[in-house]
């Protein structure tokens, strides 16, 4: 996945990019199915077929070249500016990570109560759809919002007609 | 230290997205971001030795993966496309307008 990711971003062909994103994609999808997130594999597998979809429609009514990269002093700025992001992250992120919990066994202060008696409260037998439709309804309201409203502004951003001027 | 993976895609995410200058670049660089995070969740729900959270009749009490990242990530996942598809929209706008995806030229353009 990551080698997919770096093909992505450096591939000079915005068709080729937009394969590799395909490899990052399927290969989380792979990965939710090893880290036994069903659910989520059947998810992703679809999301991603629908945004690569998508990308590709766009790149065929526009061009599939790359731009050029800037030159000179402004590239080498660019470059520095990404590599000083990397390596801050990075240090930062490793200095916190002996804060997390262990790999392999999360706390589960919310979760055990949803395992304990999430078959008796809900009724469902898959805790994942008990916890988005049930225990955290609301949440999905506001998802529900998010995509009303990114399709409103889908509609809005393509539409043919324009004002009259 | 396996929490090390994620974070390393999302930075590469992060390089592309400082370092190109096409905007579909940057919007697939912005898709790989989310894909790294909804890894880290994923890998924060794991137990070792976990089944799947789905009860099956009769068996009570099987050691269960964290449910509630899953769910996170489930509405995550579907919010994300939702934000690629206006960004992709709103790109192949600015293209028509322009006539290039380059958001240096863009700039010039605008005088």
């Amino acid at each position: 996945m990551i080698l997919g990711a770096i093909l992505a971003i450096w591939v000079s062909n915005l068709v080729a990019a937009v394969v590799s994103m395909g490899i990052v994609g399927f290969g989380l999808a792979l990965c939710f199915l090893f880290l036994e997130a069903p659910d989520l594999a059947i998810v992703q597998i679809v999301v991603e077929i629908l945004s690569l979809v998508i990308i590709l429609a766009a790149i065929m009514k526009t061009t599939p070249e790359d731009t050029k990269e800037a030159r000179g002093p402004l590239r080498m700025t660019m470059y520095i500016g990404g590599a000083v992001f990397f390596i801050i992250f990075l240090v930062s992120f490793i200095r916190i990570c002996g804060l997390l919990p262990e790999f392999g066994s999360p706390v589960l202060r919310m979760a055990g109560d949803y395992i304990g008696s999430g078959l008796q409260k809900t009724g469902a037998p898959n805790l994942v759809a008990a916890i988005i439709l049930n225990f955290r309804g609301y949440d999905t309201l506001g998802e529900a919002t998010v995509l009303f409203a990114a399709v409103v502004g889908l509609i809005v951003v393509l539409r043919k007609v324009g004002r009259k001027r | 230290m396996i929490y090390i993976l994620p974070i390393i895609l999302f930075l590469i995410a992060l390089f592309g997205i400082v370092v190109k200058r096409n905007l579909i670049k940057i919007i697939i660089s912005i898709s790989i971001m989310e894909y790294a995070i909804f890894l880290f969740f994923a890998l924060i729900g794991y137990r070792v030795e976990g089944v799947p959270p789905i009860e099956v009749e009769g068996v009570r009490y099987v050691k269960f993966v964290d449910p509630l990242p899953q769910a996170l990530v489930l509405t995550a996942i579907v919010i994300g496309l939702a934000t690629t598809a206006l960004l992709v929209a709103i790109a192949v706008r600015i293209y028509q307008k322009y006539g290039t995806f380059d958001i240096e030229k863009m700039r010039k353009l605008k005088g």
